[in-house]
């Protein structure tokens, strides 16, 4: 066994019932890393580019990073790999919990699953056995009830990943839950695995750690490291401990750069009520920790007697000042249904917010509403159109469930989707943030923010304070965000531990676990070759150089009210500035950039 | 006045906004004294919205907000 890789990749053929084991290729596994790296070659070279996301053709590859499950800071993260439903292109979702780690534990890399099961299903995985199972009995089960009802069955020591009524249903905001309430959330990665009528994967595992670092001194050196500078840092050292993301709320809202009604604004008067400091204050039970974290982000609140995760900054911004609602009970409450239909708690309450507009406008009727009115603040909205979303029945459920592109097309009004190749952008107006805008607008997987997070240096100063209003120098620093994060999410770290580490300590990292060699400049190249593969896939999968764009609405309507007011992006200006620091020409790499990088079978492509 | 507002564990034995009277303040460096903040302890510093130095000047009607080191994503 080869540091931190297991070399194995189960395919596993729901069509035939056939499961094969494949060898991983070293070689090509240094070359990407592992997780949203390999994943992505692994998956551009399966040739399923050009399929419908939701047809048999399409595949899904849930896969690990060489450190996930390692004895290292906050490393128990999983990606699912698949093409997009909702964009089209290449979806890439990551998330933590323990799952992840269990699946290393039980011996594999990845797993790669195809076609489509003659009935429901569900994956059963003891270490290196793997079996099929029939999930007739689950189906319309909820995805915590879901983990419940696995873990009574195949003992609590199992680790349950499922989809809920959103994913059975081919919802396109569905997510794959794990653990209960942690989300592969984005890109509608979930109705790919509904479409497959796969229901859960279980995994359970005899290891209880990696038994194949390359050089286990100097892991435990590179952590050792590793844990005093997050221990050392304020932020991930106590701050988000204390109060998780959720603390974005006042300081994003204090800039002006708090988009609220759907982006009409930017500056939401009452956003101290749905802050995480009142959520610390009114909700919060405990702190809540993936494997091996040792930030501890997670919030655990109490909706209405029951303790359940609770919402990040996001779902918190996009289902309180976004739908012009401050109510945050119902946040909470909102949160949890999106965890227990599985939907993605971005793009469902963003989703939200643009009908409400329609309605607004008077675009959507009030007799299409089925007695309950989208209108902004109303709580009631809120909770009912959640759980619509999460089981269609009607033409606007299923419309709304699609998505806010979908829906203001259906509308004759595109423009009022703040979306990014179909997929709803996160909480930070782009036109009070120069940088964050770029990062939007060039993201592979479509409107993110966690592609590239601009945010840390334009507004909480890490590792340095720039200036959020001026466009100098962004362009540049958010393709290094950008390498850097695919190097992150491709080892199997959870991003928030760059708010500490930098490319040295990943480094030192990877190369203890691998046994490589690699310096800092060589680990961002392969960042950089990542950022590539996935752009060459979302070509190859009919990607347009107009679709790395922003809303019209960030482009030609400047922040109407708080302390931004009258900015505007200025992405025109920054995007050619980006295209040439990343060597490419109308959106694409050049041949020269893709040979560069290694990518020589994509030259000519 | 100048409108101080604080956030997060700076709340801690603080009032969430407090009205100074602008005398005697020329800086908002001048505002953390007053309020017996460390300077250490604030990460972000905004003034009318906008990221500042405790050396930028303050002025009567300015809002000034105070954060300790925080992230999220």
């Amino acid at each position: 066994m080869a540091g931190a890789y297991y070399e194995k990749i189960a395919r596993i053929n729901l069509t035939t019932g056939e499961i094969k084991v494949e060898p991983l290729d070293l070689e090509l596994a240094h070359k990407f890393i592992g997780g949203r790296g390999l994943g992505t070659k692994l998956l551009y070279d399966e040739g399923v580019a050009t399929v419908d996301p939701l047809s048999p053709e399409n595949k899904l590859i849930y896969i690990t990073g060489p450190m996930t499950g390692a004895a290292a800071p906050s490393t128990g993260r999983y990606m699912v790999v698949t093409k997009s439903p909702l964009t089209g292109m290449i979806a890439c979702s990551n998330s933590g919990g323990i799952w992840g780690s269990k699946l290393k534990y039980a011996g594999w890399d990845a797993i790669i699953v195809e076609g489509e099961a003659p009935d429901w299903t569900y994956i059963n995985i003891v270490d290196d056995k793997i079996e099929l199972l029939d999930a007739q009995e689950y189906l319309g089960v909820m995805s915590e009830a879901m983990d419940e009802k696995l873990k009574e069955k195949h003992g609590a020591d199992a680790s349950v990943l499922n989809i809920g009524p959103a994913g059975e249903k081919k919802v396109l905001l569905a997510a794959i839950m794990n653990d209960k309430d942690r989300a592969a959330g984005r890109s509608g990665v979930g109705a790919v695995m509904g479409s497959k009528k796969l229901k859960a994967i279980v995994v359970k595992a005899t290891r209880k750690n990696l038994d194949n670092i390359a050089d286990i001194d100097a892991l435990k050196q590179a952590t050792k490291n590793a844990m005093e500078v997050i221990k050392a840092n304020p932020v991930t050292g106590s701050g988000l401990r204390q109060l998780g993301t959720a603390v974005l709320v006042n300081i994003v809202n204090n800039i002006g750069a708090f988009p609220t009604k759907n982006w009409q604004k930017s500056y939401y008067d009452k956003g101290e009520d749905i802050s995480g400091e009142a959520l610390a204050e009114k909700y919060l039970v405990k702190p809540g920790a993936c494997h091996r974290c040792p930030i501890a982000c997670g919030r655990v609140v109490n909706v209405n007697g029951k303790v359940v995760g609770g919402p990040e900054y996001e779902p918190l911004w996009a289902y309180g000042g976004n739908c012009g609602n401050n109510d945050l009970n119902i946040i909470d409450e909102c949160n949890m249904l999106c965890n227990e239909y599985g939907l993605d708690a971005i793009s469902v309450p963003c989703t939200i917010a643009a009908a409400m507009e329609l309605y607004q406008r008077g675009y959507i009727k009030e007799a299409e509403c089925a007695g309950v009115p989208l209108e902004w603040g109303s709580t009631k909205a809120l909770v009912e159109w959640t759980k619509r979303m999460g089981d269609p029945k009607t033409e606007l459920d299923w419309l709304m469930s699609s998505g806010s592109a979908r829906l203001c097309e259906h509308y004759g009004h595109p423009e009022f989707s703040m979306s990014v190749k179909k997929q709803e952008m996160p909480a930070y107006d782009a036109r009070a943030i120069q940088g964050i805008g770029i990062t939007y607008a060039t993201s592979n997987r479509g409107g993110c923010h966690v592609r590239g997070y601009m945010i840390s240096p334009e507004v909480l100063g890490l590792p340095q304070q720039l200036d959020r209003t001026v466009t100098t120098d962004k362009a540049a620093w958010t393709k290094t965000f950008q390498d850097l994060t695919a190097v992150i999410d491709s080892m199997g770290h959870c991003l928030f531990t760059s708010f500490a580490m930098g490319a040295k300590e990943y480094t030192d990292l990877l190369n203890a676990a691998t046994g490589t060699s690699w310096t800092v400049e060589q680990v961002l190249e392969i960042g950089d070759r990542i950022y590539n593969i996935e752009r060459m896939f979302n070509k190859a999968a009919g990607m347009k150089p107009e679709d790395d764009r922003l809303p019209k609405r960030l482009l030609q309507e400047p922040v109407a009210n708080g302390p931004s007011t009258g900015m505007i992006s200025q992405l025109p200006l920054t995007l050619p500035q980006y295209y040439e620091a990343r060597g490419w020409v109308n959106a694409f790499p050049t041949d020269e950039t893709l040979k560069k990088l290694g990518l020589d079978e994509c030259v000519g492509k | 006045m100048i409108e101080v507002r604080v956030f997060a564990t700076l709340r801690q034995g603080r009032e969430k906004i407090t009205m100074l009277s602008p005398e005697g303040i020329s800086c908002a460096g001048d505002i953390l004294d007053r309020m017996r903040i460390p300077p250490a302890e604030v990460s972000i510093l905004l003034v009318n919205g906008f990221h500042q130095k405790p050396e930028a000047p303050v002025k009567d009607g300015d809002i000034v907000a105070l954060f300790p080191p925080v992230g999220g994503g």
